[in-house]
């Protein structure tokens, strides 16, 4: 039974890891109707921007500072040069361009910070805790409360603020919102920035668990299947995703795999997702989409 | 075409040109030896291919400017870059195979065990061998049945069989291995899956407890394998991961309480690369080393006059000089050499063709002094390949991460190739039966 307590709690606790990645692409897709593709270049790029900082000899916090403004400096150049000249295109047009934009971000990443594989060091040590017979690691906890942190802000930011109520108004009907005079252009340069500082939260936490290294852009292969069983335009439903998603992964590889050969990670994650898009389309949380015919 | 569309084929191919690094080339003539390189500079395995191809590039440098090449034979090479994909390092053998400008191909370096697989029967028809140390397909050391296949220096059942050794001089012998219980923690690919049968017929032998776990690729989130490793409560394990697999495992390792000196890795798990984004959770994980880490062998010592201190190497970083991935595309390239300079000595002091590279590769005899000559003492194993034996050595020594640096705790370790010969024969027999191969007689060959 411990055990199972275990698997299942470290399960929850790593899917919250999952739910930091999905976030990101939950709010480019509810401001935009745009899959963004670069989500997990972005968050490489956010990751390597801040080791390298450090390398130069740049404090922790001075170091984050200058990330979030680069970051917010790479959003609005992305708007002025990728989605701005495609308004109005087809969600294909976008999604491609995000598709040719991960592979110029990661181009430039490796290009101008260097393909080498860098240590990340938070200061959060990433030892065992014991809550009776059961042992939860102490850097997920602290991965669980940044996932708690962030969706607080989030929802503060959609629902208390005017930007936010700027932002759902786009998500719902651009043409609508843009004749009422909301600036498109500036959302999504808003949008886009808090994205990448979203990946740069993602990027770290992942980055100090597994190093700073080009493959930390496949950790948005987890996010993927978390998307489709929360929503795509549910913040709330990219955390309950991440939690299902990991604790479903972890217990089918203690209790299925050895029976198929093992290591069923990744691809029953996308089992899970299929399953429920035959029972929930548009995901537990998401909007389904209503036409008009 | 519509504008937005055209934009969008504009950016991804701004974006592919971004990507493809200014390739170098050195112009092939006649009476050179060309050698195409499938190098990855760019891409998800940069940081190791980095290195890698610097080291590589920097020997052969050092062989054409300081020792005027092979018997005066230069080296021409071209670069691929495939991004260590393997359908790119198959179209760069396809449009290298025949040589460039006259010169002709002695060997291909697949530097990759998918691309050894996918090449094998394309090599065995164009005659090219392909040479993939550490790796590639371990029945194909059987020269019998793959005439044209050579994973030299140690096969993955030898990296399985050297790993066990050297578990068993740490308990005191291999009676002391009975009852034992050996995890082994794999990345589950053809890769990790190669050395379980060899690790079945070890423990058969020597009694001890043999669990497999694999790890799913890329292995981000490795908890629920250590927390099997946990409850199994194992003596050793055997890390055969790769790539990010590897840091993720070590500190996953010190999550769930496991001693990371408990913890041998295996040749692929062994740089620097996978020890630095561990931290301080490494520093006494060891591995498995054909390819040792260090700068203080004598052939650094030589690069460093000639190469480095001259401005002509091809690291960016100099603070990769004698690092895992630098030192390992070293020693390819001294093996290649080596084998040139043997089929130079019968064929005579010109460029050979693959067939010719075949009967060098397999007349490649490196013993300890011709080792002391060329600098490579305590950082290659002596190595003698045969027509029927394609690995030649079958040795690694064992390193230690101290929180800085490799550390060389063992001299070379053998493994055990009496043991292992009747399964690779086994494998290798079916192999020949299924493709219709008529092994070779290699005696008669002599």
């Amino acid at each position: 039974m411990t055990f199972f307590l275990e698997t299942l709690i470290g399960g929850l606790l790593a899917g919250t890891m999952y739910s930091l990645v999905a976030l990101g692409f939950v709010l480019i897709y509810k401001a935009s109707g745009v899959f963004n593709f670069a989500q997990g270049a972005m968050l490489l790029f956010a990751a390597l921007t801040f080791v390298s900082l450090q390398e130069q000899g740049l404090p922790f916090a001075l170091a984050l500072i200058l990330t979030v403004v680069v970051m917010a400096l790479g959003a609005i150049l992305i708007e002025r040069t990728v989605l701005r000249p495609l308004v109005n295109r087809s969600q294909i047009t976008l999604f491609m361009a995000t598709l040719g934009l991960s592979f110029v971000i990661e181009g430039l990443a490796q290009g101008l910070m260097g393909a080498q594989v860098r240590a990340l060091d938070l200061g959060i040590e990433d030892v065992p805790l014991f809550w009776g017979d059961v042992m939860v690691s102490q850097f997920d906890l602290v991965a669980a409360a940044t996932a708690a942190l962030v969706v607080t802000v989030l929802a503060l930011l959609f629902n208390r603020t005017r930007i936010g109520v700027s932002l759902r108004a786009v998500a719902d009907d651009t043409r609508a919102a843009l004749s009422i005079g909301i600036n498109l252009n500036r959302i999504w340069q808003i949008v886009w920035a808090v994205a990448g500082i979203l990946g740069l939260v993602a990027g770290l936490l992942w980055g100090a668990r597994q190093g700073v290294q080009f493959s930390l852009s496949l950790v948005v292969l987890k996010a993927l299947p978390v998307l489709i069983i929360g929503g795509f335009t549910s913040i709330g439903g990219a955390i309950v995703g991440g939690l299902i998603v990991g604790a479903a992964e972890n217990l089918a590889e203690v209790y299925i795999g050895p029976y198929i050969g093992g290591g069923i990670t990744p691809w029953f994650a996308y089992v899970l997702a299929i399953v429920f898009l035959y029972i929930r389309p548009a995901g537990l949380f998401g909007e389904p989409a209503i036409e008009r015919v | 075409m519509h504008n937005s569309v055209r934009r969008v084929f504009v950016g991804v191919a701004l974006s592919l040109s971004l990507q493809t690094p200014l390739i170098s080339l050195v112009q092939a003539a006649p009476n050179e030896q060309f050698v195409p390189l499938a190098t990855y500079r760019v891409g998800p395995y940069a940081s190791s291919g980095i290195p890698w191809w610097a080291g590589t590039l920097d020997y052969l440098r050092y062989i054409n400017e300081v020792e005027g090449g092979i018997n005066g034979v230069k080296i021409a090479w071209q670069e691929c870059e495939t991004e260590w994909s393997t359908d790119r390092i198959v179209e760069c053998y396809e449009r290298y195979k025949n040589g460039k400008d006259g010169a002709p191909v002695a060997f291909f370096l697949t530097h990759s065990t998918p691309a050894s697989y996918a090449l094998m029967e394309k090599g065995a028809a164009d005659k090219i061998p392909l040479i993939d140390p550490a790796g590639g397909r371990t029945e194909s050391s059987d020269g019998r049945v793959f005439p044209y296949a050579f994973p030299l220096l140690l096969t993955y059942y030898g990296q399985a069989s050297v790993g066990i050794n050297y578990i068993a001089q740490r308990e005191g012998g291999f009676d002391k291995l009975k009852g034992k219980k050996i995890v082994t923690v794999y990345h589950d690919s053809s890769y990790g899956r190669e050395t379980q049968a060899a690790i079945e017929l070890l423990a058969n032998k020597y009694g001890f407890e043999n669990i497999q776990i694999p790890v799913a690729h890329p292995g981000n989130e490795q908890s629920v394998q250590w927390r099997q490793v946990r409850q199994l409560q194992p003596d050793w394990v055997f890390l055969r991961t790769w790539g990010v697999s590897t840091p993720v495992a070590i500190k996953t390792a010190a999550r769930f309480g496991f001693p990371v000196d408990r913890i041998i890795g295996d040749v692929w798990a062994g740089s620097e690369a996978d020890v630095i984004p561990a931290g301080p959770a490494a520093k006494g994980y060891q591995a498995l080393a054909p390819f040792p880490g260090g700068d203080s062998f004598e052939i650094h010592q030589r690069l460093r006059e000639h190469i480095l201190n001259k401005g002509k190497s091809d690291l960016k970083d100099l603070s990769y000089f004698g690092k895992v991935y630098y030192n390992i595309g070293l020693v390819n390239a001294a093996i290649v050499v080596e084998a040139l300079r043997a089929g130079q000595a019968h064929f005579g002091h010109r460029p050979l063709n693959g067939e010719e590279g075949r009967w060098a590769f397999e007349h490649l005899n490196v013993d300890e002094q011709r080792l002391k000559q060329i600098g490579f003492s305590g950082l290659l194993q002596p190595l003698q390949v045969t027509c029927a034996d394609h690995e030649g050595g079958g040795a690694a020594r064992v390193q230690q991460w101290d929180g800085e640096k490799w550390v060389l705790v063992s001299d070379w370790i053998q493994a055990d190739r009496e043991t292992l010969q009747p399964l690779i024969e086994a494998k290798s027999a079916a192999y020949a039966q299924e493709k219709g191969i008529t092994p070779r007689h290699c005696q008669a060959e002599r």
